[in-house]
């Protein structure tokens, strides 16, 4: 057993790993949050239900399409998306010139009727969703085992992380977007459609969570209450982060989920509280988040 | 002086934000190439009547016609696109973005805009700064950073809201050249101005606005005999 001043790498290591695992997912989400907070200025309770929705849509389309996990990836935050763009057209819009409480109420009613809808139809018990062949087996490293879906997941969340990032901050279409979300009329005026632009990117944001969903559904069972339980934990990260920072949640959520994994090893009964704990001190000594710009 | 045809005609434009009755039954035109002043005291109106003709007010009725086309019930972003460039009294240049990109931000609205180089070689001060946060530089800089994005655009229409608001003398001697060069290039600009010392020399035309009303026309041929009315409008 490969210890180091009586510490456990074996243990160590695979705790990191289920960390890391976890601050991708964290991530993900937290990156869709603090976009759609960016531009609309709401705060979307109804991330997690999408990303639910992303992975029973996956679960459903193996079941009924035959969709394998491949075109799942490319096809559900598609469709999750286009959900999110009907949520906003029909339901945020009319609201959105009221407080911004109202929108908060209602994605958050949205995300428990959807909730309630799943497990009306499948029950609450988790529903199996098979690795896909590519990726099954692992990878022996000096001081643990890599199952190469775990390290699929870290690497795409990656990837679409740092893409997300890319395009926010390096491109055009990047700079439309800081610029609306700093002054929605003058963009206007200077002939960009922002109530568009505001459409597509709160259904880009839900994507991500529906994306998100079809990375997890092999990983954690496909349940209707897998958003409700992760997105408290991505509302504190994203409040960390500080709110409508890109670049902060994405670090925050992988920082959070390592946080998280190296108490699971260190003191195992605070794993599930860490978080708060950090997202408390940092509450204290830093309001406008790790991240955030002070106002 | 040049008078190729009408650029804007608005009629009976009456502007609300919310429940407040800002502009009581606007009348006026401006020609190809003029450079027409919206003067008045603060409050009387003026900033609202552009950004009525942006489409940036909460509700408006009426008439506006830019280059023969009705724009009453247009969106805020089509308007642009009929060549309307709208530099905003608080400039509105972007802290997220660097000065380059605030330049390079709004997009094209006709083909025969400036070009970067023809813009660093009227504003020298933005090119050695291209790199730096927008709201990093001076308010000077911030105010041709303003003009300079809205000139990209090849907009042929500009609607400048207070530019030498609060700006060093020497800073609005260079704007009042700019402005000069821009209508020898043909453009139609409205101006709305304080600095009634600065409007006077360059602009072809003066409205006076008071309660969210025109109360005077001033042709620049007669600024001296109406020199005693515009004072007691203007309360100078």
């Amino acid at each position: 057993m490969a210890t180091f001043l009586g510490i456990n790498l074996f243990a160590l290591s695979g705790q990191l790993l289920v960390g890391l695992i976890n601050g991708s997912f964290y991530a993900l989400l937290s990156l869709g949050l603090a976009i759609i907070f960016g531009l609309l200025k709401i705060i979307n309770f109804a991330q997690g239900a999408m990303y639910m929705l992303g992975a029973f849509a996956a679960f459903l389309a193996l079941q009924y399409l035959g969709m394998n996990y491949w075109f799942a990836l490319i096809f559900v935050p598609l469709a999750v998306g286009a959900v999110g763009i009907l949520m906003e057209r029909f339901l945020i819009r009319p609201i959105a010139n009221e407080d911004h409480l109202y929108s908060l109420l209602l994605t958050f009613g949205f995300a428990l009727v959807l909730q309630g809808l799943f497990t009306h139809w499948f029950g609450s018990s988790g529903l199996p969703y098979a690795i896909p062949d590519e990726l099954k087996g692992g990878t022996r490293l000096p001081f643990m085992y890599l199952p190469n879906y775990r390290a699929w997941i870290i690497v795409a969340s990656l990837i679409v992380c740092v893409g997300t990032w890319w395009m926010i901050e390096k491109t055009k279409l990047g700079a439309y977007l800081r610029a609306g979300t700093e002054n929605p009329a003058l963009m206007q005026a200077f002939g960009i459609n922002v109530p568009l632009m505001v459409t597509l990117t709160f259904g880009f944001g839900v994507a991500l969570a529906g994306f998100a969903g079809v990375m997890a559904a092999p990983v954690y069972s496909v349940s209707p209450e897998m958003g409700s339980n992760i997105l408290i934990v991505v509302f504190a990260i994203v409040v960390i982060g500080g709110m409508g920072s890109i670049g902060g949640a994405i670090l925050t959520g992988l920082a959070m989920g390592v946080v998280e994994g190296l108490t699971k090893y260190f003191y195992p009964e605070a794993s599930t509280t860490v978080i708060f704990f950090v997202m408390v001190i940092v509450l204290l000594l830093k309001p406008a988040g790790l991240f955030g710009k002070e106002a | 002086m040049s008078s190729t045809g009408e650029k804007v005609r608005i009629s009976d434009l009456h502007a609300f934000y919310g429940e407040s009755h800002i502009l009581h039954g606007i009348d006026m035109t401006i020609q190809q190439g003029e450079l027409v002043t919206l003067l008045g005291r603060n409050g009387a109106g003026r900033s609202t009547t552009l950004k009525a003709i942006m489409n940036m007010v909460g509700r408006r009725t009426g008439s506006i016609v830019i280059n023969g086309n009705e724009t009453i019930d247009m969106p805020a972003h089509r308007i642009a696109h009929l060549g309307m460039g709208f530099c905003p009294e608080e400039r509105g240049i972007f802290s997220s973005l660097n000065v380059e990109e605030n330049l390079m931000l709004p997009p094209s609205v006709r083909s025969d805009g400036m070009s970067v180089e023809e813009i660093y070689e009227m504003f020298p001060n933005l090119y050695e700064r291209r790199m730096s946060q927008g709201t990093r530089l001076s308010g000077g800089e911030q105010q041709m950073l303003a003009l300079a994005r809205i000139l990209r655009t090849g907009a042929n229409i500009l609607l400048l809201d207070e530019i030498t608001e609060g700006l060093a003398p020497v800073i609005v001697q260079k704007l009042g050249e700019v402005l000069m060069k821009l209508k020898e290039r043909g453009l139609t600009i409205l101006l709305v101005e304080q600095n009634f010392r600065f409007a006077a020399p360059i602009a072809d035309r003066h409205y006076v606005m008071e309660h969210g009303h025109i109360v005077e026309e001033v042709h620049a041929h007669e600024l001296k005999e109406k020199t005693e009315l515009l004072n007691t409008y203007l309360g100078v």
